[in-house]
């Protein structure tokens, strides 16, 4: 019965349909039962290209199955199923809908054989997407959401054009290695970047993330920056700006993370830092740290999805999310602690746990290619990573001072979600050749030897060190209620500012010449006054007939004149 | 019987239109319409199957020969067109006749189908007609009653936009006929074909200058070019919706297909593109048309005028992709006319349908229509995304060929500008979902119900037109892009 070629896209929207007819246990089980089945189908499909059509003069590859789209598929599905059963409790039909396109358009993405059919999904991601930030249905949300959805179109509508220089000069839309070295190259470089959250363009992340509802933002997490690393090891490889702007990724917003309150933010940050060594390992492009970079992204999905719903589970209990005001709930909410801590030990690389195994394969394949700065700067971030998504993010919302909030463990669903993801990341972490067997290439790589271990651990302590010692001597950055500028201060508050005092000037000294115009002109209208009908006709909306054909006087007379001069 | 087809395609209609006045009966009126409609578009589809195997056809009206007599000439050109007009007048039809019930007083029905028809019947002939004066003459019977026709619009508003129209319009179609006269005058002939051999040898002349500026000005106010497009927002507002339905789809379209057919096939492409700087002209009204119009439709809260002005930005796409003189350019004006006929169509049967259930088509009252009429909506929806261009709707076919048809000659900034302004028409798009899908419905309006099935029919049929042509485009990509060569490298 099964359709070998059926895109898996295909069965998230029509349950999406089906979800808008269902109610209650019904919907639930049919939720929870599309990634399931879709990913038994998919566990069958082979490599090999399905599927094509011509459209225009193209060929387009809607559904193109290879090893790489695969290994994304199979975390998709598995981040879909978990974020379905953390939002089981929801009676929410616009979220659930819009979690089910959103995934769906995801893994149409990931299938996408052609610039086409990946925009069209690039378009749809962006647009199912934002009703999960709308979702929660304030009016900072809404705000956020428009935001976000303007920046994701706009990285959507460079895709397109790049795709037309790229049409124009191959003669051919397949999406494959596309390189730097063309204007389409770089377009859709930007496009990729955009989604990618690289330097400059990452703030749609940290504005939205945060915004989103408790479970919108575990599917956020999960495919939005994924999507864009996958696109960028398929074109990019070997890029070398990728390991510099990769490398700013995972450094700079360590720092923001340090001092933000509110925690969801800060794990935006770290998403940002995580996506980072992913894009290190695509611009380093050997065998090895493509490798790394895709196992990272794997890896990413599910601790990074673990940490958001800790947090989203503390938001949903407490309703409060700033680390200012919360804090010992460790009492009261026993499960998610624990869990938390694995999704904070996976993020820290802790060996035994699954960040650990994929996120030294990059470092390592640094090293290899001779990029000594950079490995000192993956080094750096991953102290701060561990700092700020290992330590500060478990220590403020459970332990440090008692809040006297009381609240208790999530329901059941969210538990389990949170467990399954926590498995995974312990399972991985025991056992990566499962992982490894999945990735690209075959190196032969093994994370278990001493040098790894003992670098990590060591730095590990250090980092701990640090903070104890910093938080025992109150040097460390308190948490504020306060608003942290980010680089979209800039287009959110100076650039208007700066042309709100740059047009008073502008007011001033038009008011000062109008004062003195309107006089003249007062004469001049009293003057005009027997004929003021004519006038206000001339300035009123709808254009007298006369007006019409003074135009097409106009026109025809500078029509005449250009062809006599010719 | 297949012989007469040419004239068939023009004369049905055209007798049609005083029996309708002897049957007097509205719903019978209305009938008998549809049927001539439905003959007219098997004629076209017949004539188009002629063409597109064995070539132009030719029929010299009351077998008088070709120079002398009155010749209709069927290409591909103009049986695309042909066909544009008459699927697109079916199917309006269909809905009419509940339409005009809402808005029409009941004595003048059977009146709207004389017009209705003789206004079809002009621009039939217009298209299939061979002979430049007699272009004239069917301009004038389309025009004519077209004036009449939105002159019904139970706004009194309609009676003076009408009369705007009419004032623009006789200058324009003076325009037309000073310019074919002087033609006359130095050739000594009417017939295009015949025009076309004799026109170089006088080419150099300022007489020839004159005539084809003239005749281009009047087409480029027959068709709304910016800044000759003042005409056109009111009428297609305050006429009544059906009417405006079937203007939106098809009047300008016959505009344009005669600016290519006098610029292309009569004077020829050398003399129009290389003696006379139509290309930088073209390309810079028509952009600034897009951005203008669009920018325009953005402050609107009649819907009826957000897309009058919206089409007046397509007709831009359209002229850009003219003014390239290039085959993939003048294929993408003809997909356009054929994707844009089918956008507005849909989109202003939709309205068509709000007016009869809502009464007006003020912004303020799509409040609350998504949840009401969810199907008209919807509709509204998809051709506002293939407005904007959407790639799995017509819109973005065309657009895809005129942004190729830009980078093929190097005009990148161009195209830059033409994907930038397609975001104008997201935002005027977005501004209707908005209020109907996100906003509660006004407290003192009455909810609605859906449109009846009369409408629902028409406007899906062209709404999966619409989507269905943005997927498989071998029919409207094969005919537009032969006609477009056929025109480049023959001329009539």
């Amino acid at each position: 019965m099964w359709i070998i070629d059926l895109p898996p896209f295909v069965p998230f929207f029509i349950g999406a349909l089906i979800l808008l007819f269902t109610r209650g246990i019904l919907r639930s089980a049919i939720m929870v039962a599309i990634p399931i089945v879709s990913a038994i189908h998919l566990w069958m499909v082979p490599e090999g290209v399905y599927l094509q059509f011509a459209f225009l003069e193209y060929q387009l590859t809607p559904y193109r199955v290879d090893k790489l789209s695969l290994l994304f598929a199979y975390v998709f599905h598995i981040a879909a199923l978990i974020g379905i059963i953390f939002s089981l409790h929801l009676r929410d039909t616009l979220q659930q809908v819009a979690a089910m396109l959103y995934s769906g358009s995801a893994l149409g993405a990931v299938f996408a054989g052609d610039l086409l059919t990946l925009f069209i999904f690039w378009e749809l991601l962006a647009v199912t997407s934002v009703f999960l930030i709308l979702a929660r249905r304030t009016q900072r949300a809404y705000d956020a959401a428009m935001r976000y959805l303007i920046i994701q179109v706009l990285s959507g509508v460079i895709l397109l054009a790049g795709a037309l220089f790229y049409a124009s000069e191959h003669n051919s839309l397949a999406f494959g290695y596309i390189g730097l070295d063309s204007i389409a190259g770089w377009l859709i470089f930007i496009a990729f970047g955009i989604k990618c959250a690289f330097p400059f363009a990452h703030n749609w992340l940290t504005d939205a993330y945060p915004e989103a509802t408790v479970t919108g933002t575990v599917f956020l997490s999960a495919f939005t920056t994924k999507i864009a690393v996958y696109a960028l090891a398929r074109a990019y490889p070997g890029a070398e700006i990728l390991v510099y702007i990769g490398a700013a990724m995972t450094c700079f917003p360590i720092f923001f993370a340090v001092i933000e309150n509110d925690l969801r933010r800060v794990l935006a940050y770290s998403l940002i830092n995580q996506v980072g060594f992913m894009v290190v390992g695509i611009g380093i492009g050997t065998a090895l740290a493509i490798n790394g970079a895709i196992a990272h992204a794997f890896n990413d999905v599910i601790f990074k999805g673990l940490l958001f719903m800790s947090m989203g589970a503390v938001l949903h209990m407490t309703g409060r999310i700033n680390g200012s005001d919360l804090g010992g709930l460790y009492k009261t909410m026993p499960k998610t602690t624990i869990l938390c801590i694995v999704g904070a030990a996976s993020i820290s690389a802790f060996p035994l746990l699954s960040g650990f195994v994929s996120k030294s394969m990059v470092m390592s394949a640094a090293l290899e290619e001779g990029f000594d700065w950079i490995w000192l700067m993956l080094l750096f971030a991953s102290a701060g990573v561990f700092h700020h998504a290992g330590i500060k993010i478990p220590y403020f919302a459970f332990f440090a001072h008692d809040s006297g909030i009381r609240a208790s463990d999530p329901p059941n669903n969210m538990v389990l979600a949170m467990a399954i993801a926590a498995a995974l990341c312990i399972a991985i972490g025991i056992y990566p050749q499962a992982l490894y067997s999945l990735l690209p290439y075959d190196t032969g790589y093994n994370p278990y030897d001493a040098t790894h271990v003992l670098a990590q651990a060591q730095l590990l302590f250090f980092s701990a060190l640090a903070f104890v010692w910093l938080n025992l001597k109150g040097l460390y950055p308190p948490e504020l209620r306060s608003t942290v500028l980010d680089v979209d201060w800039l287009y959110r508050r100076a650039v208007p500012s700066g042309l709100q005092k740059v047009f008073r000037v502008i007011w001033q000294a038009d008011r000062a010449l109008r004062d003195a115009f309107t006089l003249k002109l007062d004469i001049c209208l009293r003057y005009f006054s027997g004929k003021s009908d004519r006038l206000s006709a001339l300035l009123s909306q709808n254009h007298p007939s006369g007006s019409m054909a003074m135009w097409v006087a106009v026109v025809l007379a500078s029509f005449l004149f250009l062809s006599f001069i010719q | 019987m297949t012989a007469h087809l040419p004239i068939l395609q023009v004369i049905i209609p055209l007798m049609a239109a005083p029996i309708c006045l002897i049957l007097k009966r509205a719903k019978l009126v209305w009938l008998f319409s549809l049927i001539v409609s439905v003959l007219a578009f098997s004629v076209s589809v017949l004539l188009l199957q002629q063409v597109m195997t064995s070539g132009v056809i030719s029929y010299e009206l009351g077998g008088w020969q070709a120079p002398w007599g009155i010749e209709y000439r069927i290409d591909k050109l103009n049986a695309f067109v042909l066909l544009i007009i008459t699927s697109i007048s079916t199917l309006v039809l269909i809905a009419a006749q509940a339409s005009i019930e809402k808005e029409i007083p009941k004595d003048k029905h059977t009146l709207f189908y004389v017009l209705f028809l003789l206004s079809l019947t002009g621009m039939l002939g217009i298209v299939a007609t061979g002979d430049a004066f007699n272009v004239f003459v069917f301009l004038e019977i389309s025009s004519l009653s077209a004036y009449a026709l939105i002159a019904l619009g139970k706004n009194r508003r309609a009676l003076w936009a009408s009369y705007q129209y009419l004032i623009m319009g006789t200058i324009g179609a003076t325009f037309i006929l000073i310019g074919i006269g002087l033609m006359y005058q130095m050739t000594g002939t009417l017939n295009m074909q015949d025009l076309s051999q004799r026109l170089p040898e006088v080419a150099a002349t300022r007489t020839v200058f004159v005539a084809f500026a003239f005749v281009t000005v009047g087409l480029c106010l027959k068709l709304a070019l910016f800044p000759l497009h003042l005409w056109l927002p009111n009428a297609y507002a305050f006429a009544p919706s059906i009417v405006t339905a079937f203007f939106a789809a098809t009047a300008t379209k016959v505009a344009i297909y005669l600016l290519i057919r006098f610029t292309f096939s009569v004077f020829g492409l050398s003399f129009s593109f290389t003696t006379i700087p139509l290309q930088t002209v073209f390309m810079a009204l028509g952009l600034i048309g897009i951005f203008v119009a669009s920018s325009t439709a953005i402050y609107q809260n009649n819907i009826k005028h957000v897309f009058a002005y919206s089409s007046i930005s397509q007709i831009g796409y359209m002229i850009i992709g003219f003014s390239l003189s290039s085959v993939t350019g003048l294929t993408s004006t003809l997909l356009h006319l054929f994707n844009h006929a089918l956008m507005k169509s849909a989109i202003f049967l939709a309205l068509a349908a709000i007016m009869f259930r809502v009464g007006n088509v003020q912004l303020d009252n799509f409040r609350g229509l998504g949840r009401q009429m969810p199907l008209t909506m919807a509709a509204i929806v998809v051709g506002g995304l293939s407005l904007i261009g959407v790639p799995l709707t017509v819109g973005f076919v065309s657009k895809w060929y005129l942004l190729t048809a830009l980078l093929e000659q190097g005009w990148w900034p161009i195209a830059a500008l033409v994907l930038l302004a397609s975001i104008l028409a997201v935002v005027y798009v977005w501004r209707i979902v908005e209020v109907a899908y996100f906003k509660e419905p006004l407290p003192d309006r009455a909810p609605v119900k859906e449109a009846p099935l009369i409408f629902l029919v028409p406007i899906w049929i062209l709404v999966i037109a619409n989507v269905y042509f943005g997927i498989d485009t071998r029919f409207s990509v094969q005919v537009a892009e032969s006609a477009a060569q056929s025109l480049f490298g023959v001329s009539l």
